[in-house]
């Protein structure tokens, strides 16, 4: 028995005015499976992301996530746009860690982390807090709970952001280059969290740069460029045998 | 004349680590302590001496003129009429910024609004409220009744009347006083807020939506909670400068401070010695206004000033009033 689908993604298209951005992204992501995106920059990787937790609506095709058609209903051959209500929902079960964190800085870590599910699923102060503190302690911040965003390093802040996505119990968790913005020796403890989380067998989708991690924990990985996905496959077929000549230009210079 | 000395806090020569310089070879380290002679001023302190001298000048003057009639001020200053008028003002004063905030809020919502028409219904009100003076904006409130003589509430364009009411009897000049400052500080108002608002970094407006929140809880939740820390300061300042714009309704007879300090002086002629009681009111009123807003900017940014202090789990208690 294969694995089912938990994200798909048929001819997906997205254009800012007259730039357009995606030109047509097919994609399967199984579930428990990571994926890893990587590919140069404006390739439309982070746009992707955003596309699936309908941060950016697309123009063109279809985005499934649990089976569950992504910003529209069908009726017929017309799709009828959901409901704010209807699509905060479906947000709700997608989990996004930002490249810049975005952690909500008037909050502490820990409120950071009860916020959503106390505001969005209405959730008890006393289980958000008690879950919060389960996350926290297993992203290594148990003691810096009630710190504000501004006095946590970047390492700290995208750990408690991982935290922060992870208390809403996602089907599917979104990383848009989550090390990109740290300083290199921060980098490992924020890719040791996802590499756990990989481990637990959560799905998740990771746009990054750093080819090693994307090796040793990704189940597949894609490779991005202008806005299409060039090439797929297990991790060491791809990166170590790349087939299409733009991805073997990439990979010379990454590695 | 002899020059100070200061000595400066130094370096304990008593610390434990062995100091290089003296271990090498046994001999006394160099002296390098300052005694300092501060450099002189001699422009400032110039300056400083000309300055404390108008004042002594002008403070003399002051206490010695009979005309000031500071006995007369010192009988008024807490008289009933003139309290009652003080406490009109500070009355006015809070409903109207109440008011002003409240409706400038749902403004600054609107001209964030993708809808054309609500932005710019929200524009074209600021631009009217500002763009006129608060003086004509209250006249034209009190004389409402010369255009509107009846005030009907029911569906427009000749539909059923619910209620209607005489505009000379709903638009007193209190109603007019109120209505008046209100849409004018609300117009300021609007332009504040979306100031703070616009504050917020998109970032934190996405990373909400990611977490399954709507519009309005992120509004609530996330974005106008930061946004206080813009939209405070300004605030205060709206409210120290509406506190002494109310003055503008003595001019509807209102007895607010100088209305009443007006009234009083119309039948003793204590002129000056009543406006001096106002002055003095009004300052004694805008420093303790001072005082109150810079305790809630201390308040305003948690993550600033607050966290330095040290704290235990009470912390959360915090939290409870801005989550559900």
């Amino acid at each position: 028995m294969t694995p089912e689908v938990l994200v798909r993604a048929e001819q997906v298209h997205k254009s800012y005015q007259r730039n357009e951005v995606l030109k047509g992204v097919d994609l399967e992501v199984r579930r428990g499976e990571v994926m890893c995106l990587i590919g140069p920059s404006g390739s439309g990787k982070s746009t992707f992301l955003r596309c699936i937790n309908l941060l950016e609506q697309i123009q063109h095709g279809r985005l499934w996530v649990d089976g569950e058609l992504l910003g529209y209903r069908q009726r017929g051959d017309t799709l009828h746009e959901l409901s704010e209500k209807e699509q905060s929902r479906q947000r709700a079960d997608i989990g996004m860690v930002f490249q810049d964190f975005n952690l909500f800085s008037h909050y502490t870590a820990l409120e950071n982390v009860i916020a959503a599910p106390m505001i969005v699923r209405g959730e008890s102060r006393a289980a958000a807090v008690e879950r919060a503190t389960a996350l926290l302690e297993r992203v290594g911040l148990g003691d810096k709970l009630h710190a504000y965003p501004r006095r946590l390093s970047g390492g700290q802040q995208q750990r408690v952001a991982i935290a922060r996505a992870l208390a809403m119990r996602p089907k599917v968790m979104l990383f848009d280059e989550p090390t990109s913005a740290l300083d290199p020796e921060l980098v490992g403890e924020v890719l040791d969290v996802i590499g756990d989380l990989a481990d637990e067998g959560l799905t998740m989708i990771i746009v990054t740069h750093e080819i090693g991690f994307a090796r040793r924990v990704a189940d597949s990985l894609a490779f991005m460029d202008a806005g299409v996905v060039v090439e797929s496959g297990r991790p060491a077929d791809v990166i170590d045998a790349p087939q299409h000549p733009r991805t073997q230009a990439f990979l010379s210079k990454v590695l | 004349m002899a020059h100070r000395t200061r000595q400066l806090p130094e370096h304990t020569e008593e610390s434990d680590a062995p100091d290089p310089s003296r271990a090498a070879d046994g001999e006394a380290p160099p002296d390098l302590r300052i005694r300092l002679v501060p450099k002189r001023h001699t422009g400032r302190a110039f300056a400083a001496a000309l300055v404390g001298l108008a004042l002594a000048a002008a403070a003399w003057s002051v206490v010695t003129n009979p005309r000031f009639q500071w006995d007369v001020v010192g009988q008024w200053l807490t008289a009933r009429t003139i309290m009652e008028g003080l406490l009109l003002t500070l009355w006015l004063t809070a409903l109207s910024m109440a008011a002003g905030v409240a409706i400038g809020i749902v403004l600054a919502v609107m001209s964030s609004s993708k809808n054309r028409l609500l932005s710019g219904a929200a524009a074209a009100y600021v631009w009217f409220f500002r763009g006129t003076p608060l003086l004509v904006q209250l006249l034209f409130w009190f004389n409402m009744s010369a255009v509107y003589p009846r005030i009907v509430v029911g569906l427009p364009f000749g539909g059923p009347e619910l209620a209607a009411f005489n505009a000379n009897h709903v638009i007193t000049p209190m109603t007019a006083a109120f209505l008046g400052l209100a849409l004018h500080e609300s117009a300021y108002m609007a332009e504040i807020v979306r100031a703070g608002i616009l504050s917020v970094p998109q970032g934190q407006i996405r990373a909400a939506s990611a977490l399954g929140m709507t519009r309005l809880q992120t509004m609530r939740k996330i974005v106008l909670p930061q946004a206080m820390r813009v939209i405070v300061p300004p605030t205060g300042n709206q409210t120290i400068s509406m506190l002494k714009t109310t003055s503008l309704v003595s001019v509807l007879a209102i007895p607010d401070l100088l209305y009443s300090a007006q009234i009083v002086y119309s039948r003793n002629f204590q002129t000056i010695p009543l406006l001096i009681v106002a002055t003095v009111l009004y300052l004694v009123t805008v420093s303790v206004l001072t005082l109150v807003q810079s305790w809630i900017e201390r308040k305003f940014s948690p993550d600033g000033a607050r966290e330095r202090r040290p704290r235990t789990g009470a912390r959360t208690t915090a939290l409870d009033r801005r989550l559900p």
